[in-house]
């Protein structure tokens, strides 16, 4: 599982401030996310990491500073050029947040009816198909979200995402509240689309051992900064004080 | 949960204090009407999804609308007979009845049953998509929220409302003259020829149009609530709440003031008493 070797960051954050009611969130955020790679950023619950990932959506505007990707600037993006550069991302959330009004062959299709009108039911159909056996899921087409259980949906929320081929794929705390082996499976899951698609994964998560499972870089975020940025074995070593007491909490302390 | 900017805080003076929050709200809605407005004219036209609106806010109220509409004729009618009774106007029966029905009470009964039924059902459904993070996944999918939830429940709402207000109108009148010529023993010739020589069209039209207006603000009502819900099922129930005691008092405000502006014009009464 070693990183392929990337040119120049796809995303890259730039002294990212941001403010809610006068309460800092992000105070001068800077990182940089290589090709092909999957960077994890781990932070304790309000550490400003779903802050930081609306930024990178473009669903958040910055008090100060700049999110580029892709080598274009989201943060003064209007809308119509959001739209356009939304069809680059794919997002899959916590909660996987389908359309519970849909089946999940709808749901898959969603993307592609509402922006790809020239495809043929035929077309959309086949790649929905093809997009559910990327995630590993077969004949499930005709059911609704709520017959799955949480780790299938979590397929399904990827396998929507996915379904336009973004560049992409952002993940909010993908394994929060899931059993260890749905955990387990969730992670694979990451690591094959990463594999298989060859996209640029971003992953919010509080969760360590999953962290250190699926990343090439882990950035970890406290108080709106980032506070130790590395490959996990350099994570792992670290001697700044947030990181190491957050790490023995899973690690153990030494 | 979606709020782009924060302003910071400022001083404001104390005796703003018990307003503030009713301009906040009263701000942000008309931000969204207008945002939910324009966006009825964006590309893609959502014909499909305004088809079924229609179907469940038209099609699916008619049952209760009627039974509404047939109880408040056969009661109006009742009380309208008693209290002409009390000076032998008995002839006037029809007509007034019509006319309070094509004003006032037709529309607004008919938003009052629109309120409780899709209004309701509008914050729901919104409020749990807000809070199952639904509505950001349309958003990250590059498909605006706007144009595809709100925009067609609020046409359907103007559509559907004037047409339910009809449907309450020949109900309600029915259920008059049912009541009026069958229990009361009121000639059926004088109950319909003095609604025929004193009830104007504009009386209907009129009546419709306060009923769209209406419809159109109270889902737009529904739908801010269910937009801006949060933190989860107690979220949805309150956003549910306020969309319908919301839509309620918006019913009679809208009301007295469609009404006054409309009689601010120079009045003529259509036919006159005659005898």
């Amino acid at each position: 599982m070693s990183p392929p070797p990337a040119p120049q960051p796809v995303i890259d954050v730039q002294d990212l401030y941001k403010s809610f009611a006068g309460f800092p969130v992000l105070m001068g955020i800077n990182l940089k996310m290589m090709e092909g790679t999957t960077t994890v950023v781990l932070g304790a619950s309000g550490s400003g990491k779903t802050v930081l990932m609306k930024h990178i959506m473009g669903l958040f505007k910055p008090d100060h500073g700049q999110v580029i990707v892709d080598g274009e600037n989201v943060s003064t993006m209007n809308r119509q050029q959001l739209a356009v550069f939304r069809e680059r991302m794919g997002m899959v959330f916590q909660s996987s947040a389908l359309f519970d009004s849909m089946t999940v062959g709808d749901n898959v299709a969603f993307p592609l009816r509402e922006h790809n009108p020239g495809l043929s039911e035929r077309e959309v159909r086949e790649k929905v198909k093809e997009k559910l056996a990327v995630v590993d899921l077969h004949d499930v087409e005709q059911k609704f979200p709520a017959e799955l259980s949480g780790g299938m949906r979590k397929r399904v929320g990827l396998a929507r995402a996915i379904v336009r081929e973004p560049k992409i794929v952002l993940y909010d705390e993908p394994t929060t509240g899931l059993d260890p082996l749905t955990t387990e499976s969730v992670d694979e899951m990451i690591i094959h689309a990463r594999e298989r698609l060859s996209v640029t994964s971003v992953v919010i998560s509080h969760d360590i051992g999953s962290a250190f499972h699926i990343a090439d870089r882990i950035a970890v975020i406290n108080e709106g900064r980032i506070v130790e940025e590395g490959t996990p074995q350099e994570v792992r070593r670290t001697k700044e004080p947030f990181t190491q007491h957050f790490l023995a909490t899973w690690f153990g302390r030494t | 949960m979606a709020e782009q900017t924060a302003a910071a805080p400022k001083p404001r003076p104390s005796w703003l204090k018990p307003l503030e929050h009713p301009l906040v709200v009263l701000g942000e809605l008309s931000m969204f009407a207008g945002q939910s407005a324009t966006s009825i004219f964006r590309r893609p036209y959502r014909v499909g999804l305004l088809m079924v609106q229609l179907e469940f806010m038209a099609y699916g109220s008619m049952f209760v609308v009627g039974l509404t509409g047939l109880f408040t004729g056969m009661v109006l009618a009742l009380q309208t007979v008693y209290a002409f009774g009390l000076f032998n106007a008995q002839s006037l029966v029809g007509a007034t009845v019509e006319i309070s029905l094509a004003r006032e009470l037709a529309p607004i009964f008919t938003c009052i049953v629109l309120v409780a039924r899709v209004g309701s059902a509008a914050a729901t459904e919104l409020g749990t998509m807000r809070v199952t993070e639904q509505i950001d996944a349309l958003e990250t999918m590059a498909v605006d929220p706007l144009n595809y939830l709100v925009a067609p429940r609020i046409v359907a709402a103007a559509i559907a409302a004037p047409l339910l207000t009809m449907l309450f109108n020949a109900i309600a009148l029915f259920g008059a003259y049912g009541v009026a010529v069958w229990a009361k023993d009121l000639s059926p010739g004088t109950f319909l020829n003095r609604i025929q020589t004193l009830v104007d069209v504009k009386d209907i039209t009129n009546g419709l149009g306060k009923a769209a207006v209406i419809g159109f603000v109270v889902t737009m009502i529904a739908c801010y609530r269910g937009y801006r819900a949060e933190g989860g099922a107690r979220g949805v129930g309150i956003a549910t709440t306020q969309a319908v005691v919301g839509g309620l008092v918006a019913i009679f405000a809208i009301d007295y003031i469609y009404t006054a502006i409309s009689l601010s014009g120079p009045q003529q009464p259509a036919g006159g008493l005659g005898g």
